[in-house]
């Protein structure tokens, strides 16, 4: 008919391809392509195959088992627990009112973290009857922090933009007062001596990005300055730091920070750590900021000056947030580096998550065991690493692709 | 034709030099404008007149002569030239819209920040004036979602939103598809009828003739000839003036 020829299609022609045509067209297109192909697939069988089978036979799952409580917060004293669940409860609860409050984003690590506690929580179950009775308060705390998301997500749905600023300030308050909950009260302080595990791992890892972020970004305000002074101290601190190994750094806080200070000034091994990593992340910190500075169109800033806007101003409103949105992908590239890169502070005698698996590896009960536990350990703390970088990673590709509509 | 209304001396430069190392761009500019007047600059690339239009605000520094902007004479003190900035708008060739904002909050932006409005009162002041340039529809929408000439006229809407009492426009449609040119220079003629004191580096022939007080042709640096666009155009009296009016007529 005449008029169907004129008629534009409604959409562009979608090709229709079901399983074996995929597998046809994308992997056995020809005889050598089969053939790569094959040889891969063998590849992946095998080794998953195996992963398998060591993970169904190993009689080392026990020395991970029976040292939950290790990995997960060092030699904190069991009978203060209760102050790292605390805390947890409270990531909990307020991951949970954040995720019902503005969904998205939030809402989905909401939605993970519940998952992978009641997940632990689960596996904890599925333990013989003799190792689950002492776990069973964990358990049962597990649940109880799954719940408190959901509580938090409900409440939030209900009372919308009222929470907004009280949550905001809760997130702000939420590292501090972790800390104090931590480390106790003057009379039963605990030592910092005594934290370890995931626990320390997370602490230094959080408390360096908090802390290098805002350094970073003055460091890279200072090298752009137009006061020689500051000027050359950026670029002299920026360009000291990146030329050394982040153990030197560690080092450096750890013995030889003492001799430069009085005898009775004693800085926690905890505090040196991070300050350390602190200071070494800000430089790294420093120069991706300015990258992004460097980045925008000259137009922006002459255009915020020509509206009479003070340099202040200026950086604070036009060319700062624009040069921060530009280096998100490399920010949280670094935050992971430097999540991972804690664990370099097992050199100065903290026991981090680490430095736990280590420290398991050479309990005596696993001795007869054939080749050590550490291949089981290490296994496990690769999964959290994994789970907590990837967690971070994806959740910058979320933010990415929001923050690309408004360009 | 021209003809606005025409006050007191708002714009003086009295021989304004200077160099980028050793490159000579601005060689003894001399001019004055009076409040209400429009004055276009002309010349062919690499003639100084962008640099001169920016030297009024500052965007450029001189290094010889005299500038003095509604009153305010221009020094190094960071103050002087704030106060200027305050009073001139700019509108620049790439438009220069704030891409992380909307375009109400690129409007209202300096009015609450530099003139420390309430937020209410700049964002009725803003809603005015996209109204005046026709885009109000779009004032949710982020620079980056807007035509060329949309954005054109939010850079207008933004310098205006100062309330300033001189506007620069510094090759404002060089940078549009010819489809757009025509809305960017109505919102133009509007304001220069509204007895707006605009100072513009144009290439766009009509605009000068139609809206014009005078028009100052500008080469290597110097101006060559200044004069009404009546004489300008149908009178010129340099070669050089004559030779470019030639090519792009």
């Amino acid at each position: 008919m005449a008029t169907d020829v004129s008629q534009p299609q409604a959409r562009a022609p979608r090709p229709s391809i079901d399983l074996i045509g995929w597998l046809r067209q994308n992997l056995f297109s020809n005889w050598w392509n089969s053939l790569i192909s094959m040889a891969l697939l063998f590849l992946v069988f095998q080794t998953l195959s195996g992963l398998f089978n060591w993970i169904v036979t190993s009689d080392g799952w026990p020395a991970v088992a029976n040292n939950v409580r290790l990995l997960l917060v060092g030699r904190y004293p069991p009978d203060q627990t209760w102050r790292p669940e605390l805390v947890v409860a409270m990531i909990a609860l307020l991951l949970g009112l954040s995720g019902g409050l503005w969904r998205g984003i939030p809402l989905a690590l909401a939605a993970g973290f519940a998952l992978l506690i009641l997940l632990l929580g689960l596996i904890a179950l599925t333990l013989p009857p003799d190792q689950v009775a002492p776990l069973v308060p964990t358990t049962l705390f597990l649940f109880g922090s799954t719940g408190l998301v959901a509580l938090g997500v409900a409440v939030a749905w209900r009372l919308g933009n009222l929470l907004r600023w009280p949550l905001v300030v809760a997130w702000i308050v939420l590292y501090p007062v972790a800390i104090l909950i931590l480390r106790g009260d003057a009379t039963t302080a605990i030592e910092t001596s005594l934290w370890g595990g995931l626990m320390l791992t997370l602490i230094l890892a959080v408390s360096g990005i908090v802390l290098s972020f805002p350094l970073g970004i003055l460091l890279a305000l200072g090298r752009r300055s137009n006061l020689p002074v500051i000027k050359w101290f950026c670029i002299a601190y920026i360009e000291l730091i990146r030329g050394v190994p982040l153990v030197t750094v560690l080092f450096m806080a750890s013995l030889m920070l003492p001799l430069f200070l009085p005898s009775e000034v004693r800085i926690d091994a905890v505090v040196r750590a991070i300050v350390a990593v602190t200071l070494f992340s800000a430089a790294y910190m420093a120069e991706n900021v300015r990258g992004g500075l460097q980045s925008l169109p000259r137009g922006q800033t002459e255009a915020a000056r020509a509206l009479g806007l003070n340099v202040v101003q200026t950086t604070l409103l036009i060319t700062l947030p624009q040069a921060l949105r530009a280096i998100i992908p490399v920010l949280v590239g670094q935050f992971i580096g430097l999540f991972k890169d804690t664990s370099l502070v097992v050199i100065i005698g903290l026991t981090d998550l680490l430095g736990m698996a280590q420290a398991i590896n050479t309990q005596p009960q696993w001795l007869g065991i054939a080749g050590g536990v550490w291949r089981e350990t290490f296994f496990v703390i690769a999964v959290v690493y994994w789970i907590f970088s990837f967690t971070m990673s994806r959740t910058a590709r979320q933010i990415e692709s929001r923050l690309n509509v408004s360009h | 034709m021209s003809g606005h209304a025409v006050g007191e001396t708002i714009i003086i430069c009295e021989h304004v030099n200077k160099w980028y190392g050793d490159f000579q761009a601005l060689k003894d500019v001399s001019m004055q404008v009076k409040k209400g007047e429009v004055v276009v600059i002309c010349g062919p690339s690499g003639s100084g007149k962008s640099t001169f239009i920016r030297t009024i605000n500052r965007l450029e520094e001189h290094q010889e002569g005299r500038i003095v902007v509604d009153g305010i004479e221009m020094s190094n003190d960071i103050r002087n030239i704030d106060a200027i900035r305050r009073e001139v708008g700019m509108v620049f060739q790439q438009f220069n819209l704030f891409p992380h904002l909307t375009v109400l909050q690129n409007v209202t932006l300096a009015p609450l920040w530099v003139r420390k409005k309430t937020r209410k009162e700049s964002e009725v002041k803003a809603m005015e004036l996209l109204e005046r340039v026709g885009i109000i529809e779009q004032a949710r929408k982020f620079p980056g979602q807007l035509s060329g000439g949309q954005q054109q006229r939010v850079a207008i809407a933004r310098a205006l939103a100062m309330e300033p009492r001189i506007m620069l426009f510094d090759e404002p449609t060089s940078a549009l598809d010819p489809e757009m040119v025509k809305e960017v220079l109505d919102v133009m003629k509007t304001l220069a009828r509204a007895g707006m004191t605009m100072l513009c580096v144009t290439h766009e022939m009509g605009f000068a003739r139609e809206v014009a007080d005078r028009v100052i042709f500008m080469d290597k640096g110097q101006i060559v000839e200044e004069n009404t666009p009546e004489e300008f155009f149908n009178h010129p009296r340099h070669e050089r003036t004559k030779l470019f009016l030639s090519q792009i007529l």
